[in-house]
């Protein structure tokens, strides 16, 4: 091939699409050829981590800026890509639609938080932070700010944040590895981990850069296609985004004549039963609730350090923002399509008009179905006749929220090649985003901790031997946690968010958007801001208690405003920066020229 | 640095600073308020849609990519005005 590796991309990229959507047709073939769901379901999975692994061995480096920022020369449709594979993680493909499943409009809040955030990113930080040249968000944070001290504050955070994140992430890719390679769960954690560290150890972020493209593209087909084939099965046509109104409006029909909201008879542990409305938003404390959440997400997703350190790979700011908003688009085509799948995969279940129809079927015809079979077996589905008329209710039938994306291809009469591509698909998503945060928590240990702090004086290749065997270490403690099976997925999502929010959010916006913002500020307002942040969280995880129905899933509200008002008051009982820093700012806000630090700081 | 340099980007500053305070009160608009409406939206249908549903699930992420699409050109418009656009 003529040019260089950058020019290709997209020849690159496009054989690579082709030679995956051809091996999606080899399945098929064999799958007509009488080949069990089983093994199509190890050779999707360990055909597409192979794939990643050699991408990761062919982009390893020895170069400081290669990587920290993959060399800065990521082109900003890529970088979309990457930073759309980087975010939407297990909870986004295998938890969300679940989440709008069972919890309906509510759910909608992390739909529009998980979006809206990057106009945050946009407008607030990712073309400043780009412009600083930082190597990692606790760089500019020390930079800025002046003082280790302000730079360890933004450390701890930052591991705090993310390494919640990753145990959900691990957690996530040893519950499909297990159930694709039928393995036990504690081997499928630290199988999951192995393929996430063949991605990143050698290269960094330049290797997981080149990975992340390559598993967004696997996701995102691994996710529409099966809405799709639904839809065209239920008529609602090719493209159901637009048309699925009417299942809406059928499924509000179908909730009173089914009885949904009638509590279960009986408990059953890890699964429940449907009893929210598909579509009822409140007003007053729901939409309180509703709109708390999203802002949580949505400075959540301005303050992950593990999604602003991809900004930092584009050639220029110009570069930065535009990847931004490709980013954007690429995430947003996966979560319009989220809400599409939970609304007609409940129409599958609930409309009697349909073959797929469960709930009102004799027990004994449900039990007989292969997939109930199938997920009963591990725990996920439960069946459970309680009233005794040999019928089944919508309160007799379990469900684990966590199993609907990969369960619709069976709920749904699928061929076996769908369940297999969706688990590629979610396996994906689940490695890309630890990926992105090992890495993210690796450099901050080895750039910031060890490099700016301890050991100033440490040459290359020493820094860059101590990121991997970081990035080992906390990978195995990532995977040593997530085998104890502590939180489900979506909720330590969503306090890696909280936690990120609470401490980081303000000391960095105003880090740009406020001259008059100093050490002393900054520090008050990551220390009270995540200080107030974990202990409400204390508080209402230990006593069941909450606040104005702030309950542990939106922390962040008492988080950021207590970060606010003590960066505020502190900076200004404080002397302002010197005019050094306040140039220094004046440089972060002009697009033009080179960097502010120099590219080997 | 010279006088002019400065005044550009002081120019700058500010035609960035208000389109950044026009998409933040958007975006306010399509992350919250709409929302905190939502039932009430429900009463009226848009392409087949509850509105309320609508919005939570398509409408506000529609907004999202435009405003951020179109902030973006904005953006590199005033860059190349005062002169900081980067090649």
């Amino acid at each position: 091939m003529k040019g260089g590796f950058i020019d290709n991309l997209p020849k690159i990229y496009g054989m690579y699409t082709g030679g995956f959507l051809l091996f999606v047709g080899l399945m098929a073939i064999l799958e007509q050829f009488g080949v069990d769901a089983d093994t199509i379901g190890i050779l999707f999975v360990a055909f597409t981590i192979f794939i990643y692994a050699a991408i990761g061995w062919l982009s390893r480096t020895m170069q400081v800026d290669a990587y920290y920022v993959a060399g800065r020369e990521v082109p900003p449709v890529f970088n979309g890509m990457a930073t759309a594979a980087d975010w939407m993680s297990g909870a986004s493909f295998v938890a969300m639609a679940g989440g709008i499943y069972f919890g309906g409009h509510g759910y909608l809040a992390f739909v529009v938080g998980w979006t809206g955030g990057y106009i945050l990113v946009n407008a607030l930080m990712a073309p400043y932070l780009r412009k600083f040249g930082c190597y990692t968000v606790p760089d500019f944070i020390g930079t800025r700010y002046g003082g280790n001290f302000a730079r360890l504050a933004a450390v701890v955070v930052l591991v705090v944040a993310s390494f919640t994140y990753v145990t959900a992430q691990i957690n996530a890719t040893g519950t499909i590895a297990a159930r694709a390679l039928q393995i036990p769960f504690e081997v499928g954690v630290w199988f999951g981990l192995l393929g996430i560290l063949l991605c990143s150890m050698l290269g960094g972020m330049r290797a997981v850069t080149w990975t992340q493209v390559a598993q967004y593209i696997v996701l995102i087909i691994a996710y529409v296609v099966p809405v799709i084939w639904m839809s065209n099965a239920q008529g609602f046509g090719a493209i159901p985004h637009f048309s699925y109104g009417d299942a809406l409006h059928r499924i509000a029909e179908l909730e009173p004549m089914l009885g949904v909201g009638t509590p279960a008879a009986e408990k059953i542990a890890g699964v429940s039963v449907l009893t929210n409305l598909h579509n009822a938003p409140g007003e007053g404390m729901a939409a309180w609730k509703f709109v708390t959440l999203v802002a949580c997400m949505m400075c959540g997703t301005a303050s992950l350090p593990h999604i602003l350190m991809r900004y930092f790979t584009t050639p220029t700011v110009r570069a930065a923002r535009k990847s931004v908003s490709w980013s954007l688009m690429f995430i947003f085509l996966l979560y319009f399509t989220a809400p599409a799948l939970a609304t007609l995969t409940k129409l599958q279940l609930l409309d009697p008009n349909l073959a797929t129809s469960i709930i009102g079927r004799s027990i004994e015809e449900v039990n007989a179905l292969a997939w109930i079979q199938k997920w009963g077996s591990v725990g996920m589905v439960a069946i459970s006749d309680s009233n005794g008329d040999g019928l089944l209710q919508i309160n007799e039938f379990f469900l684990r929220p966590d199993i609907i994306v990969l369960a619709t291809p069976e709920i749904a009469g699928l061929p076996y090649v769908v369940s297999g591509l969706v688990a590629a698909g979610g396996m994906a998503a689940a490695m890309s985003t630890a990926d992105g945060l090992l890495l993210a928590i690796a450099n901050a240990l080895s750039h910031d901790l060890y490099y700016k702090i301890i050991d100033p004086k440490a040459d290359t290749r020493h820094r860059l031997i101590v990121a991997r065997v970081l990035l080992i270490g906390i990978g195995a403690a990532g995977a040593a946690v997530a085998s104890l099976k502590l939180t489900g997925i979506l909720g330590a999502v969503a306090w890696a968010f909280c936690f990120a929010c609470s401490g980081l959010f303000f000391p960095l916006v105003l880090g740009v958007w406020w001259k008059r913002a100093n050490r002393a500020g900054a520090l008050a307002g990551m220390i009270c801001g995540f200080g107030a942040g974990s202990l409400y969280l204390y508080w209402t995880y230990t006593t069941g208690q909450t606040w104005m129905g702030i309950d542990h899933l939106r922390f962040g509200i008492i988080g950021m405003p207590v970060s606010l008002v003590a960066m505020v008051v502190v900076s200004l009982l404080t002397p302002a920066p010197d005019a050094e820093i306040q140039a220094m700012v004046d440089e972060t806000r002009d697009p033009s020229g080179g960097t502010v630090l120099d590219a080997t700081h | 640095m010279s006088q002019d340099k400065s005044e550009a980007r002081a120019r700058h500053w500010v035609k960035t600073r208000n389109l950044t305070y026009v998409v933040l009160v958007l975006w306010f608009i399509f992350s919250f308020v709409v929302h905190w409406f939502a039932k009430g939206l429900n009463e009226m249908n848009f392409m087949g849609f509850p509105l309320g549903y609508y919005m939570a699930a398509q409408g506000s992420l529609i907004v999202f990519v435009v405003i951020i699409f179109v902030q973006n050109w904005l953006q590199d418009r005033i860059d190349d005005e005062c002169g900081f656009g980067e090649n």
